[in-house]
């Protein structure tokens, strides 16, 4: 059934750090290597080396320009995957309940085989975290790598999104919102983990730490103190050399008229 | 959005046929035998016609059964069986009166309900959904339903209150476009809230993820179509409205008349449901800073 669960047991979600992502889309491919041979239908292409080639993708890397009055502007990449909304309207537009929402874990998945591919879902989602599949006519959305993070097969390193693990960052990280104490808890908590377009009432369990205030050309540098010149004036042996030399002809400070 | 044919042709129709078997539903002196064969003929091929299109846009029609289950939450869902039952109960009711000439009223009365709750549920599916501010009226549902009931007076030569529902259906469009042009900007969302970096200063897109449009961009993203929104809103309004309305009350009521009035009627739903989907924003299109 698409009715929503009222609560579940744990939030898996993703923590993605606006200040340390460097817009490279290795999460992109990985995502793609991954998802294309695994869960479902694949992910196909079309017109994969022709002119304007198209394809699903279950997480895509946009990259925007934030400039305060009298700041330098900032590059900001911006990863964007399924949120796994408490409150996924996704889920509740779907005729068929081939959209769900799960009470132990709360993924939001795909059951492709009873999706018709009306598209629906997609219209409903705000993110665009939805991709109609052109050859297979169904609905492809991130899964958090549901048959990773519990796939006993995989060493126990590997058993987090593909996403995650590849992010050359660390730029991602996966937990369970519900645990105040998880890892993920923690970073959204001291770095102020936002939700994205919260107007619409959504409520993401991923969440996007904002990127650290940046120093300015006129701030002194924290590194400041240490760049100090080590010594002012020779002392001792130096000093006598700088005197025995300084008697040669063609010292800077003559030549330049200085003195 | 991508005005897709499929589901201009689906809402244009159905909505026409659907207001026809409200009207004959309520009817009080219903005719039977021929005539009534007639006008619910051309009802059935409407509604029906209009909801086999509706399954063109599908990527997996045999799985359609399936779109009956979710009734609870799904207003798609609730659309499929209101649609069912409606023609199922007025077939019924036809039946009664083509082949026995006997008038079930009660029949009528809720096959007549129930096709108007389709229009609902119809509109619902747009009405619904937040991403697409524009949408996201009540008024959505006023003006599905007052181009159903005016559309089905028309049809059912109802002269005199198709009259007055075309004009009303006319202002009721203005009134929605109105609302609309400032929908979006209403809803507060933009670049700043979808990324969270809004406090930050002003953000623009700078990149795309991809270098070509991809599904998301050709469903959400439709400006080129814009471009003649203006002329095509007059258009759709003299169409749909003022030569039905200047035919109906200038000419004396013939069947010829009655077509054209009819056909100019449908062409402009037909129009206006396109600008509904052409001029309709959605939030997919911020992150690629367009709307
Ligand atoms: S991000 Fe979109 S697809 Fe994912 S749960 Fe939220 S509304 Fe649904
Ligand atoms: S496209 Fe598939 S998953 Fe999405 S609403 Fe339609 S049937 Fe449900
Ligand atoms: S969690 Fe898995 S499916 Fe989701 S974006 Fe990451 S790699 Fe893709």
């Amino acid at each position: 059934m698409t009715d929503l669960p009222t609560s579940t047991e744990k939030k898996l979600g993703l923590v993605i750090d606006l200040d340390t992502c460097v817009g490279c889309h290795a999460c992109v491919i990985s995502c793609k290597g991954w998802n294309t041979e695994n869960y479902g239908a694949p992910l196909s292409d079309q017109r994969p080396y022709g002119e304007e080639p198209m394809g699903t993708f279950l997480n895509r890397v946009h990259s925007y320009e934030v400039k305060a009055e009298g700041q330098v502007a900032q590059t900001v990449h911006f990863p964007k995957s399924c949120l796994h909304c408490e409150n996924a309207p996704c889920v509740t537009v779907c005729p068929t309940g081939a959209s769900y929402k799960r009470q132990e874990d709360g993924i939001v998945l795909v059951n492709e085989s009873s999706c018709i591919g009306c598209g629906l879902c997609a219209w409903a989602c705000p993110y665009g975290a939805r991709e109609l599949d052109q050859a297979e006519g169904v609905m492809k959305k991130c899964t958090l790598c549901v048959d990773r993070i519990y796939n006993e097969n995989l060493p126990e390193v590997d058993r987090e999104p593909a996403c995650v693990r590849t992010c050359p960052a660390g730029a991602r990280h996966f937990g369970d919102f519900a645990d105040p104490e998880s890892h993920v808890s923690k970073l959204t908590a001291e770095r102020g983990g936002m939700d994205l377009m919260p107007e619409l009432g959504t409520a993401p369990v991923n969440k996007y730490l904002p990127p650290r205030v940046k120093d300015s050309w006129d701030d002194e540098s924290v590194l400041a103190p240490f760049l100090e010149p080590v010594a002012q004036e020779p002392k001792g042996f130096m000093s006598w050399l700088d005197k025995q030399l300084s008697r040669l002809p063609g010292d800077v400070k003559e030549m330049e008229g200085a003195e | 959005m991508h005005p897709a044919a499929s589901v201009i042709v689906f809402t244009t129709l159905s909505g026409a046929g659907l207001g026809m078997l409200a009207w004959l539903g309520f009817d009080s002196t219903p005719s039977t035998g021929w005539g009534a064969f007639g006008y619910y003929f051309i009802a059935f091929a409407l509604a029906v016609g209009g909801l086999i299109s509706s399954t063109f846009h599908l990527g997996h029609p045999e799985r359609a059964m399936k779109a009956f289950t979710q009734w609870r939450t799904s207003w798609l869902s609730r659309e499929g069986v209101c649609a069912v039952l409606a023609l199922s109960i007025m077939g019924l009711y036809a039946a009664g009166l083509i082949f026995l000439g006997e008038a079930y009223a009660i029949l009528g009365w809720i096959g007549a309900i129930l096709s108007l709750g389709t229009v609902y549920t119809t509109s619902m599916i747009y009405g619904q959904l937040a991403t697409i501010p524009r949408w996201n009226t009540p008024f959505t549902s006023l003006l599905y339903l007052t181009f159903a009931i005016a559309g089905g007076a028309l049809l059912t030569g109802k002269v005199t209150i198709a009259l007055v529902l075309l004009v009303a259906a006319a202002f009721v469009q203005v009134i929605w476009w109105k609302k609309g042009d400032t929908a979006f900007a209403d809803r507060g969302s933009n670049l700043g809230t979808a990324t969270g970096l809004g406090d930050r200063g002003a953000v623009r897109s700078l990149a795309h993820p991809h270098t070509s449009p991809n599904y998301l961009m050709r469903e959400f993203i439709h400006i080129v179509g814009r471009k003649h929104a203006q002329k095509l809103r007059v258009i759709s309004l003299v169409l749909m409205a003022g030569v039905p309305v200047v035919l109906l009350a200038l000419f004396p009521v013939s069947h010829f008349i009655a077509l054209l009035a009819v056909l100019s009627h449908l062409a402009g739903v037909a129009t206006s449901r396109w600008l509904f989907f052409a001029e309709a924003e959605h939030t997919v299109g911020i992150y690629y800073g367009m709307r």
